[in-house]
């Protein structure tokens, strides 16, 4: 399960994810950070078993916490299958399949936007 | 009925057409010959293929349409002309423009191009025609504004100065910064390769030798009836890299097959689906026509080199490029292509039934293309101006143990701005400038030496580096100044703002 975190540094005093690990005993993997000094976001991986306790463990803390279901979006009508995309992407999300389709594996998706920029159609967008 | 060609190892071009017309031809895709030949042999496939459609689907920047827009009453001769706010050329007659596809929008930028105007007039879609003249006795009018779609054109006619690449350099870029270029999104250190073209199934790669690919050959063209015009600008069949210049009617052609792009931080352009059926007259075409992707060579350059020669960073087959992975300097490096194959696969699929049902006949060339002809660079009268021809050549600098009061001191008497800081063995390790100095003072005094309160991450440029490449430099990293190392890692000069303006004082022509 992939979790994205906002905080303000008002609200959140502790290191966060030290000591939502050190609490919790999850593992998380951070895939994508961007902190400010006012505050930041993070994009986390867990174990889909452990959405709960964490999503607590770290809401208590005073962050934020939103599930990311999907990835990056593809616009079927814009798409021309170029694969423009495709070695951009830092996590092989993008791929063509046997009849050059261009595939979307959404679970390795991190967000990180390098393909909406390398897109020459303009078909591939983040979450709203 | 093919048993003629017991007698004769050679087919016309009229007794295709005849098949064709019969509704007998045998029609494959270029992709499938190789197969083909492998199992009848040579001779074997001439008696059985008769055509061979090949395809491609990619940017195609030289591209664009003359549109009539037919006279308005009072009459204007349009002198300058916007289509949805991108200008069309007008200095042709009255009512006639030509707009480029890689046309910017006055008003959306880059975002917005000819080739998005182009998409839309096709999707059926209205635009908005803007014109402006001063007004004569015959074209009294001076300004007109309307609302057109295709069908209130009397033409509208695509061509495409430049298209049809036999081959395309592929792109990677050695430098630490991504790059947004014509090929795409580079990423720094080799991080990526792109490349372009459909490799076997691209139409000039099936008839190198240009027999059957001229002037006045039927095409499909954006899924138009289109028609090779002739050479293409830029031409160079002579070195493996022809170019067909096309045309074909917009009013019959289709988004499924012509699409607006934007190249992020480069340009609009146009991606075009352009096939070739090639008439299978001998056996010298059947052998043409079973080329594979592992046959058709092409070099990856690195476009992180910002001159008109790139090096060649290796050489690479389109079946390696095709693999998603090619391997350079012992890396595995991932590939994109900016062409669409699928969408190429459609192009000949839908030229094959096109030919299949008698709907589009072949026709030989009215004229040969010259096979011989190379492309040249632009003559060069002036050498470009370069760094060491403007530099400043007496350089003040400091070592990286003085004190922050010396370098201050040091600036000063010096009447500059930039301080490179050099370590014991005199190399290049940082720079100071007058803001740092201020930065470290109004720190109290938590930096001592120039070490604490310089820039390590140095930007440079080298004495033969050209003024408008280390100009960029200078605008992309919004500094003043960059230290000039020559190539053995010795400060030589400095280039300053300051100094571009002798290129003024020289006159240097441009």
């Amino acid at each position: 399960m992939k979790l994205l975190v906002t905080f303000s540094r008002r609200d959140v005093k502790q290191p966060l994810i030290a000591q939502t690990v050190k609490d919790t005993g999850v593992l998380i993997n951070v895939e994508r950070a961007h902190v400010e000094s006012k505050g930041g976001e993070l994009l986390i991986d867990i174990p889909d078993k452990d959405t709960k306790i964490i999503t607590d463990a770290m809401e208590k803390a005073g962050a934020r916490v939103k599930q990311i279901e999907a990835s990056v979006i593809r616009d079927e009508t814009e798409c021309v299958n170029c694969g423009a995309c495709i070695s951009v992407c830092p996590q092989d999300v993008l791929f063509f399949d046997e009849t050059w389709t261009l595939c979307v594996d959404t679970s390795k998706c991190v967000l990180c936007g390098k393909c909406v920029d390398a897109c020459p159609h303009q078909a591939l967008s983040l979450l709203p | 009925m093919h048993y003629a060609l017991d007698y004769y190892m050679e087919k016309t071009i009229d007794l295709i057409n005849t098949r064709i017309r019969d509704g007998n031809a045998r029609v494959v895709r270029a992709d499938q010959m190789p197969d083909i030949v492998d199992e009848l042999g040579v001779e074997g496939a001439l008696r059985e293929v008769d055509v061979v459609t090949t395809g491609t689907f990619g940017a195609m920047c030289s591209s664009g349409a003359f549109f009539n827009f037919g006279h308005a009453d009072p009459p204007i001769r349009m002198e300058k002309v916007w289509m949805n706010e991108v200008e069309a050329y007008a200095g042709i007659a009255a009512v006639d423009a030509y707009l480029g596809a890689t046309q910017k929008s006055e008003t959306q930028g880059i975002s917005y191009g000819g080739a998005h105007v182009l998409e839309d007039l096709v999707a059926g879609n209205a635009i908005r025609l803007r014109a402006q003249s001063k007004g004569t006795d015959c074209y009294p009018r001076k300004t007109l504004e309307i609302e057109l779609n295709m069908e209130d054109m009397n033409q509208a006619t695509m061509v495409n100065p430049r298209n049809s690449y036999q081959s395309y350099v592929a792109a990677s870029n050695t430098s630490d910064r991504t790059l947004y270029t014509y090929m795409g999104t580079l990423l720094a250190n080799a991080g990526n390769i792109s490349y372009s073209g459909a490799g076997c199934l691209s139409p000039i790669p099936n008839d190198p030798n240009l027999r059957v690919i001229g002037s006045g050959v039927p095409i499909f063209l954006c899924g138009a009836e289109g028609m090779i015009i002739g050479e293409g600008t830029q031409a160079s069949p002579g070195n493996g890299f022809a170019t067909l210049m096309t045309t074909g009617n917009m009013k019959d052609m289709s988004t499924d097959f012509l699409r607006a792009a934007t190249f992020r931080g480069y340009n609009s352009t146009l991606y075009v689906g352009l096939g070739v059926p090639i008439p299978i007259l001998d056996e010298d075409m059947v052998r043409r026509t079973a080329v594979r992707d592992e046959d058709l060579k092409t070099t990856i350059a690195d476009y992180g080199v910002p001159n008109r020669d790139r090096p060649t960073l290796c050489d690479v087959t389109y079946a390696e490029l095709k693999s998603g992975h090619v391997e350079l300097n012992g890396e595995d490096v991932k590939t994109s292509s900016l062409s669409s194959y699928k969408k190429a696969l459609e192009v000949a699929d839908e030229l094959k039934s096109w030919v299949e049902s008698g709907r589009m006949i072949l026709a030989s060339p009215t004229r040969r293309l010259d096979t011989t002809k190379t492309s040249h660079p632009m003559r060069d009268r002036a050498r470009a101006p370069q760094v060491r021809d403007i530099m400043t050549t007496s350089i003040v600098t400091i070592s990286e143990d003085e004190s922050i009061r010396t370098a201050a001191k040091r600036l000063l008497e010096g009447e500059t701005n930039h301080l490179p800081v050099l370590d014991s063995a005199n190399r290049l390790v940082g720079i100071v400038t007058t803001f740092d100095i201020t930065k470290g003072v109004a720190s109290d005094g938590k930096g001592v030496t120039v070490r604490d309160i310089m820039t390590k991450r140095v930007v440079y440029t080298s004495p033969t580096e050209t003024v408008d490449v280390a100009t960029r430099k200078l605008e992309q990293h919004n500094i003043g100044a960059l230290p000039v190392v020559d190539e053995n890692g010795k400060l030589i000069g400095i280039l300053s703002a300051i100094d571009l303006g002798k290129l003024f004082e020289r006159g240097w022509k441009r």
